[in-house]
């Protein structure tokens, strides 16, 4: 996101630096993803599932046919 | 004025600092609220999707925020309070700041929406309008009140947690808004009345800078002094019953007592300003327990302990 401005060469700490931080944001925007995901698929299986109101009980205890 | 340090820019932002634009200070409030808003509804939801809307809500105070200082970072920076915050710290860019913002105000109204229904995702969308614009641009550089007004944006989450589990606004929720509402212009300047001198460097119109101190101890006690019966109205029209109604006559009563002493008050220079510090720190407390006892009440009625 902030590109250096100057062209002066980074130093080789300075690079380990960078590289540093880079690494630690992508480890903190991976693990966001991964429980987006997570929290996401949870929402689907709680949407899937729920039940219009008039019909009760859970389906899978329901083996009674109209 | 933004780039203190130039061989800081060059490091992009440290995550940290992105996590702190979010005002997670703030943030423990709005979750509280809430939490408080959404156990205190009638009716059941999904702990998933309790979770999800809490977690919205917080995300969108969040991203709120981080709109807000992207607006203000030089404002910012010539307040004490305010400048070691990550923008005037120099250890981000404003654009970052922005993006960040609006990413995280879109993903929440989105999630909110497609997770709990659009009416909550609505409000949540006009919240954080309310508070990122209309407040932080518009008002609050242009009008003392701006306080009031902005009381608003932090009385917003008690009625996202209550619609998300009912569906439909009610009297209830509304009344739970306006206590918020009310709340924060004397927690608000109890606090700029010992910070003063920092509002009137940054030329942002505080109540105690433009109307001076002795006005502004006025309206700090006219509303507490409204306060008391609006925080007990949820009771009067028998929304809650007497475990809040009493809770909430006890706790407003012991507000409008800190207030008329700091309402009735000359302070002197030096003196410490001991009344206004203990009006500020109490009203933090007197929120975080009458919500408590709010979610405390409907706990005693299911249970059966009240009427």
């Amino acid at each position: 996101m902030n590109q250096p401005i100057d062209s002066r060469p980074l130093t080789a700490a300075e690079t380990d630096a960078l590289r540093a931080r880079q690494r630690e944001r992508n480890k903190v925007m991976g693990l966001i993803l991964g429980f987006l995901v997570i929290l996401f698929f949870a929402i689907s299986i709680v949407k899937i599932t729920a039940k219009p109101e008039h019909k009760g009980t859970e389906g899978a205890e329901q083996v009674e046919h109209s | 004025m933004t780039t203190a340090n130039p061989t800081a820019m060059i490091m992009p932002a440290d995550w940290r600092d992105f996590f702190a634009l979010t005002k997670p200070g703030v943030m423990r409030l709005v979750i509280f609220t809430a939490v408080c808003g959404m156990l205190a509804a009638p009716g059941t939801i999904h702990p998933v999707l309790a979770f999800t809307a809490i977690l919205c809500i917080a995300v969108g105070a969040g991203g709120a925020a981080a709109l807000n200082q992207w607006w203000e970072a030089d404002l910012d920076a010539v307040m004490k309070r305010t400048a070691g915050r990550p923008i005037p710290g120099g250890r981000m860019d404003r654009t970052s700041a922005r993006d960040f913002g609006f990413a995280l105000s879109g993903l929440s109204v989105m999630t909110m929406g497609l997770a709990i229904g659009w009416l909550a995702a609505g409000i949540l969308a006009f919240s954080i309008f309310y508070y990122a614009y209309l407040y932080t641009v518009w008002l609050k550089p242009r009008t003392p009140q701006n306080i009031v007004i902005g009381g608003g944006a932090g009385a917003f989450p008690p009625l996202i947690g209550w619609i998300a589990v009912t569906g439909d606004i009610t009297l209830m929720p509304v009344l739970l808004f306006l206590i918020i509402f009310m709340w924060t212009p004397p927690h608000f300047w109890a606090l700029a009345l010992f910070v003063q001198i920092d509002y009137s460097k940054a030329g942002i119109p505080m109540m105690p800078v433009v109307a001076g101190e002795r006005s502004t101890r006025w309206q700090i006690l006219a509303y507490a002094a409204v306060l008391l019966p609006l925080s007990m109205t949820p009771w009067f029209i028998g929304g809650t019953g007497m475990v809040y109604g009493l809770s909430a006559l006890l706790l407003s009563g012991m507000f409008l007592w800190l207030s008329i002493k700091v309402g009735l008050r000359t302070s002197t220079p030096g003196d410490g300003m001991k009344p206004e510090k203990r009006l500020f720190a109490y009203s933090i407390f007197y929120l975080f327990i009458l919500f408590a006892m709010l979610v405390a009440d409907r706990y005693a009625t299911i249970l059966g302990l009240q009427a």
